[in-house]
């Protein structure tokens, strides 16, 4: 699920504000996004890239590895299923508050063909000096800059905030990967642990986790496996129970899903686990020697 | 969005899942007047949205009308878990040969809906599932394909259910379609019963709805619990803002829900209490004058932390409506800033421009500083 610059990026959705506003940017920084979709204005240029009435038009017109989906909640399963089944790489799924039958329903189609999701309700993935797939500051150069240190984040905010902080420490960015905040995603902590373990040019990795679910305590399993340190900062330590904080993932509900619960999971797996976000520079340091 | 219990069952029953005969009573007369139609033995149970009524009292059993109403002047007025008991269900006692438990829910670890089955019926099954996880069956499901009768059978052979295996089966089969039909996040029924008379019957339901799918279900979600608020929580909702008053007093602003949540962690971090989680992240980035001036209203508060770091949310449209709510309110609390990300450079030049005030260069700066300003 780590995109890469010679990744062809279909932008689904290119026609409104944000699917225009984020497009520019990503072409600005490198991404190289060959193509839209908009069911009515297929034929058009927009961005200066064709657009298609749907994904299959846009990989027999223009050929494309990963979708990023600007699409309103209701209408994304159909988009996504459309991507899906023109054959893409992967898919980005930035919406929020799409039902969650929809989500397990095209994730579940994306598994059979072999497609990656990240999200929904991400901020997208960012390789640093080769492209961006999604909303992530990519280009401003205080939270994102060529380096060793892999980024996994279910919330795009605080994974910014904790990457302005790894290069605030003299640090750089190998690749971030957001992998949304709903309570059922396409690609879990685990396995972008996992993806980034194995990305060449990453020495260490830093896990923007929340309390709610169970996915840290799984990422532990198998983070206790790893060579590479392993840095982690859990949010939600101060949420009272029982309440929804924003992110509809974030619940904890009797002690399942609990800050205590993470934290204990992660450092009995050998991994540092930060009190708050700007002690990840010196974690990195502790544990790189560098 | 939950479900209460005389809320779901109807949507069992419409799926052909056989539940007691009964009805609600919002007085104790009335508790009386349902079981006197019922005829024979009820059971009066409490009805509020959340679970371990029984242990809390709210769950008697009655053999008259008389009875039912003397067990529910009680039961109408307690509390269960913070919920103020308004009405009781008043239902026939079926009587019972096995006790099973039976649900589907939303499964984060295998990306779809998972079936789980028990035939230790009517315990608290993250307790089966803790000291007896052999008593607990489960089964992920492609929701694509949904739940075969073949599919549940392999969820319920081999428990001696004997004769009834084929109706367990059935009422399996039915409970995913109402979970499919409903877009439930968790549709549990505990105990699912074997009657005496053969029967497979609901005595309990727990439905609770995703609250991403309201908008497509308008017909059943009108039976849902709304939720309890605050009144500042339902100005905020109305204002669609996600607002949640807490105990504390340093105020909290922050986009994004990792972020807000992280704030109020670094604030509890340097020994203050957060008043509030504010978040303006995702498309309400527009919304920072709205949201601050609503903070504002809330007593207690002695400082303000405003946290941003912009991804989508561009932290220059955010950080002027900080700017127009404190132009137009004139707040006399101290507010501490650390803003970072995209938009950052022109936000840091308002908030200097504007106010005369330069952020913090981190949110552990600010955080604590305005929970020293608290003290």
């Amino acid at each position: 699920m780590i995109v890469r610059g010679a990744d062809r990026v279909l932008v689904m959705g290119i026609t409104g504000k944000q699917g225009t506003f984020w497009s520019e940017r990503m072409q600005a920084y490198g991404t190289k996004v060959v193509g839209g979709t908009h069911p009515d204005k297929a034929g058009t240029t927009h961005c200066d890239v064709p657009v298609f009435a749907t994904a299959r038009d846009a990989m027999k017109g223009a050929g494309f590895d990963v979708a990023v989906l600007f699409i309103p909640p209701l209408m994304v399963k159909e988009a996504a299923m459309d991507a899906i089944e023109a054959g893409a790489r992967g898919l980005v799924v930035l919406t929020e508050h799409i039902p969650v039958h929809d989500v397990m329903y095209f994730v579940a189609a994306a598994k059979e063909r072999g497609a990656f999701i990240l999200g929904p309700n991400t901020a997208g993935a960012v390789t640093p000096g080769e492209c961006f797939a999604g909303f992530m500051p990519a280009f401003n150069p205080r939270i994102f800059k060529k380096g060793s240190i892999g980024v996994i984040s279910r919330s795009g905010s605080l994974g910014t905030l904790l990457c302005l902080n790894v290069v605030q420490a003299g640090y750089g960015e190998s690749a971030f990967v957001g992998i949304g905040g709903d309570p059922v995603i396409g690609t879990t902590t685990r396995e972008a642990l996992a993806a980034l373990d194995s990305f060449p040019g990453t020495e260490a990795i830093v896990m923007v986790g929340e309390i709610g679910g169970s996915m840290e305590e799984e990422a532990a399993d198998y983070a206790r496996t790893m060579a590479k340190p392993v840095v982690a900062f859990i949010a939600g330590g101060a949420a009272p129970k029982g309440r929804k904080m924003g992110h509809a993932g974030a619940i904890v509900m009797g002690d399942k899903g609990s800050y205590a619960s993470k934290r204990s999971a992660l450092e009995a797996a050998g991994v540092t686990v930060l009190d708050t976000p700007s002690e990840v520079g010196v974690a990195l340091k502790a544990r790189l020697g560098h | 969005m939950d479900f209460e219990e005389h809320a779901a069952k109807p949507l069992l029953a419409g799926k052909g899942i056989a539940v007691p005969r009964g009805g609600l009573a919002k007085t104790p007369d009335e508790a009386a007047e349902v079981a006197a139609r019922i005829g024979g033995a009820v059971v009066v149970k409490a009805q509020v949205p959340t679970g371990k009524r029984g242990k809390a009292g709210g769950v008697k059993l009655a053999a008259t009308p008389d009875e039912a109403r003397t067990h529910a002047t009680p039961i109408i007025g307690m509390e269960i878990a913070g919920h103020k008991v308004e009405k009781v269900l008043v239902e026939e006692q079926v009587p019972i040969a096995r006790e099973l438990y039976a649900a589907v829910l939303n499964d984060p670890s295998s990306k779809g809906p998972l079936v789980m089955f028990s035939t230790e019926g009517g315990m608290d099954i993250e307790e089966v599932a803790a000291t007896a996880p052999g008593n607990l069956r489960r089964r992920p499901v492609d929701i694509r394909r949904g739940l075969s009768h073949a599919d549940a059978a392999t969820l319920v052979q081999g428990l001696a259910l004997r004769a009834a295996e084929g109706r367990v089966t059935d009422a399996l089969v039915k409970l995913y379609e109402a979970y499919a039909a409903f877009d439930a996040e968790l549709l549990e029924i505990n105990p699912l019963i074997v009657a005496r008379d053969g029967r497979i019957v609901a005595l309990d339901c727990k439905f609770v709805m995703d609250d991403s799918a309201i908008a497509r279900q308008p017909v059943v979600s009108r039976a849902g619990t709304p939720e309890k608020l605050t009144g500042l929580e339902a100005r905020a909702k109305a204002a669609g803002l996600k607002y949640i008053d807490l105990e504390g007093n340093v105020g909290v602003l922050a986009n994004g829900a990792g972020l807000t949540m992280t704030t109020m962690d670094v604030v509890r971090h340097h020994g203050g209490r957060p008043a509030n989680f504010l978040e303006i992240g995702g498309e309400s980035y527009t919304q920072a004058r709205p949201a601050l001036e609503l903070l504002l209203s809330k007593p207690g508060i002695k400082s303000l932390v405003i946290n941003f770091c912009g991804a989508f949310a561009r932290t220059d449209v955010m950080t002027q409506g900080v700017i127009e709510a404190i132009e137009a309110l004139h707040p006399k609390l101290p507010i501490f800033f650390s803003v970072h990300g995209t938009g950052d450079e022109e936000a840091i030049k308002l908030l200097k421009d504007r106010l005369g005030v330069t952020p913090f260069a981190t949110m552990d700066g600010a955080s604590k500083a305005a929970v020293e300003a608290a003290a």
